[in-house]
């Protein structure tokens, strides 16, 4: 097996990021941790932009992620994170093969209409839901990794989340350069062009589909571990658009583009929230506003440069 | 295309790059600041809405509270027996942050104030999915952190044995129990009743409460209409026509902020408060806003002795005084609660038995704090409940009335009803207190 440039790279921020946690304070150890597991979510709706279709109800898998940890751990029991991240991988597979026979008929504004709807409908669902908190929500057991409880929750999940991050990362760098990633690009470009090629876009997309969920689902589950809650808010539209949002400010560039963008994103805010208590969102907005109109490809611009520039 | 484009955005990826090296070297600066900050001063996070629908009625005036009773503690201006300066002789240095943003986000910035801007206790909270979130990180943390307002009754069910966390507020069952016992006082005979909620967590919770009570202590009322229509929805005509056709005598909400003067103005102008008496939990914190919008006769509360129901005593005297000065208006019930919580902190933070001029241990705060009672702008608090970690306090309802002479809303046969009257023992849960008839309850 021969590794590109891409590849060694992630091994060696994966490496410098897992030194780094032995030395950071705990608070960005936990950022980092969330960043990166909100990146996973973000993968999922990069990688069907890639595709052409902009889902505004990722939401709806990294809540199903967040509430099959939470709900593992409160009504069956189980303590293994391993096997907890499993079952929301799990479940969030099932329903994307259901949901994704009804939504790869559709393209454009329907998809993200009707994804978002998904999404609102699975919020709704867990607000009336009083045995589950409702709006409040609950709390997710305390777990260890393959048997509970953790000595050291938070460096656990740092690692897992890492080594979770770095694996999937690897995998849709491989993905998005095989010919079902390529005929993904292709079909955002000409759908007509790739089934006059013999192939189905239809079912590539659902493959897509499937796999995004799946990977969002696991990000989910990695932020609930993390944060130890999970409400409804994880489907609401307000998340899944933030999801959106920050996958235009990494840009689809690289697989590394994501995780970045998750990071910048935690940063700016935190540090917004701490010195403008009272008007983060304008920071925030303003920061997000300056690098869309200097960075229209994302973040990831400013590191792909040389590489475009010996190209054209 | 792409040939052009990269000539001309040269420039632009350079300024862009040049901006992101500085934004980082910033936040380096920011995160020195902050590390830096253990200056011998007692740093007090202090987390409420800055934004969003709770802002306005809860958050804003639970921030300016905060303001004016650091910034009169540290000048050592408050009646005894908190007449010393800051906390344990040492200035306070608060740090504000905004509570929008859900649970996830609100653990991270827990964090973040504890290990990142090392505060030395932590104040807030209103939403109850961010105090059961909270929780177990200030556990894990070992950050002393009071919570001064939400109400949910699983936070020590779920936090069997807490150590650091305390609640300053009342529970929220504490309410709906309060507004039956002032019912069955007050109006004996009614039988239709109906509500209204918001349709999530507090609504469902609340009505659950009432209604279960209700069939306690007056089994004869029936619920004749219940409504939940979605949270900040604004607009009622439809609610309200459904619940006027039903002919209810009372109706029970608890609704908050904007969707309840929403409601109250609607519901006035149809009619439905002539023939039926409004009771809401949460009333008081828009007294000073109903003016003529809202009939004489409508029972408000303020979630216990906090805003207009607050006793009269030295404390409450000099605090309504310095927040009308500052702010124009009287402290509705949110900003009595922040108060609450700052004093009932800065009592146990001094009987903690520290050297006056340190920062005590959250160790020994917290061994101070549990089962400790305080004087308050409240009257007088007892942490009775959880192992000494919730507070317990009498809770009152009365009738709202405009003094249109004055052109202010005032109270009129106000009835408070002891704690040990509406608050469930330890180890029982609301529910199956409410359910079991309120064994053990000692009403006055």
């Amino acid at each position: 097996m021969r590794f590109d440039k891409t590849e060694i790279a992630l091994l060696g921020v994966g490496v410098a990021l897992a030194i780094s946690g032995l030395l950071a304070p705990g608070w960005l150890i936990f950022l980092l941790t969330v960043a990166l597991a909100k990146g996973l979510v973000v993968q999922g709706v990069v990688m069907q932009m890639r595709a052409g279709m902009v889902s505004f109800g990722q939401g709806l898998f990294y809540c199903v992620g967040g509430y099959a940890v939470g709900m593992g751990g409160q009504f069956l029991g189980v303590s293994s994170a391993v096997l907890l991240l499993v079952l929301g991988v799990a479940a969030a597979a099932v329903l994307a093969m259901v949901l994704g026979l009804l939504l790869t008929r559709y393209r454009e504004i329907f998809f993200a209409m009707l994804s978002l709807a998904f999404s609102m409908i699975l919020y709704g669902v867990l607000v009336k839901g009083q045995a589950l908190g409702s709006t409040d929500g609950f709390n997710v057991h305390s777990w260890g990794l393959f048997s509970g409880p953790a000595s050291n929750p938070t460096m656990t999940i740092f690692y897992l989340t890492l080594a979770c991050a770095a694996v999937v990362a690897f995998f849709l760098h491989r993905y998005t350069r095989s010919g079902v990633g390529v005929v993904c690009e292709a079909t955002r470009e000409n759908e007509v062009r790739v089934e006059y090629l013999g192939l189905s876009p239809r079912w590539i997309l659902y493959a897509n589909y499937v796999v995004a969920a799946v990977v969002s689902a696991l990000g989910g589950g990695l932020t609930a571990l993390a944060a130890g809650h999970v409400d409804p808010e994880m489907a609401y539209w307000t998340t899944s658009g933030e999801f959106v949002f920050i996958a235009i400010l990494g840009g689809t560039g690289s697989v590394f583009a994501p995780f970045l963008a998750a990071l910048v994103f935690a940063l700016v805010r935190t540090y917004a929230i701490e010195l403008v208590p009272n008007g983060w969102q304008m920071i925030l907005g303003i920061t997000l506003l300056v690098i869309i109109v200097f960075l229209p490809k994302g973040l990831w611009s400013l590191f792909s440069r040389k590489k475009e520039g010996a190209h054209s | 295309m792409k040939t052009v484009s990269t000539h001309a955005t040269t420039f632009a990826r350079r300024l862009s790059a040049g901006v992101a090296a500085l934004a980082i070297t910033a936040s380096a600066l920011a995160a020195g600041t902050a590390q830096a900050a253990e200056n011998g001063k007692f740093r007090l996070g202090i987390v409420t809405f800055l934004s969003g629908p709770a802002a306005g009625p809860f958050g804003v005036p639970s921030a300016n509270a905060a303001k004016v009773v650091v910034d009169a503690l540290n000048a050592g201006k408050l009646p005894a027996p908190y007449n010393t300066i800051g906390i344990n002789g040492v200035e306070i240095e608060p740090v504000l942050i905004d509570e929008a943003g859900g649970a996830t986000k609100q653990v991270e910035e827990f964090r973040n104030l504890v290990e990142r801007q090392k505060v030395d206790a932590v104040v807030g909270y209103i939403s109850s999915g961010d105090c059961l979130a909270i929780a177990p990180v200030a556990e894990e943390l070992k950050t002393l952190t009071v919570f001064y307002d939400c109400g949910t009754s699983r936070l020590f069910v779920d936090n069997k044995n807490p150590q650091y966390v305390f609640r300053t507020g009342l529970d929220a069952a504490v309410d709906n129990i309060g507004a039956v016992r002032y019912l069955a006082a007050t109006h004996p005979d009614v039988t239709r009743i109906a509500g209204i909620q918001q349709n999530y967590a507090w609504g469902q919770d609340s009505w659950n409460d009432f209604t279960q009570s209700l069939k306690q202590v007056m089994p004869k009322t029936q619920m004749v209409q219940e409504q939940f229509p979605k949270v900040f929805q604004g607009q009622y005509g439809a609610e309200i026509s459904a619940l006027s056709v039903a002919r209810p005598q009372v109706v029970h909400s608890s609704f908050w902020g904007g969707d309840m003067e929403a409601f109250v103005l609607q519901a006035n102008a149809r009619g439905l408060l002539d023939d039926a008496i409004a009771l809401l939990t949460c009333g008081e914190s828009a007294i000073d806003r109903y003016k003529d919008q809202a009939p004489n006769g409508m029972i408000i509360g303020a979630r216990g002795p906090f805003g207009a129901f607050a006793p009269e005593n030295e404390l409450n005297t000099w605090f309504k005084t310095t927040y009308s000065g500052a702010f124009t208006m009287a402290p509705t019930y949110p900003a009595t609660k922040m108060a609450h919580a700052i004093l009932g902190l800065k009592y146990a933070a001094e009987k903690a038995g520290a050297k006056p001029g340190s920062v005590p241990a959250s160790d020994a705060i917290a061994k101070a704090f549990a089962g400790a009672t305080f004087p308050s702008v409240s009257g007088t608090a007892t942490m009775a409940r959880a192992n000494g970690h919730q507070n317990v306090q009498e809770i009152g309802y009365g009738e709202y009335v405009y003094d249109s002479k004055a052109e202010k809303g005032t109270l009129r046969n106000v009835k408070t009803f002891s704690g040990d009257c509406v608050t469930p023992p330890d180890g029982t849960t609301s529910d199956e207190w409410i359910k079991a008839d309120f064994p053990g309850a000692k009403c006055n």
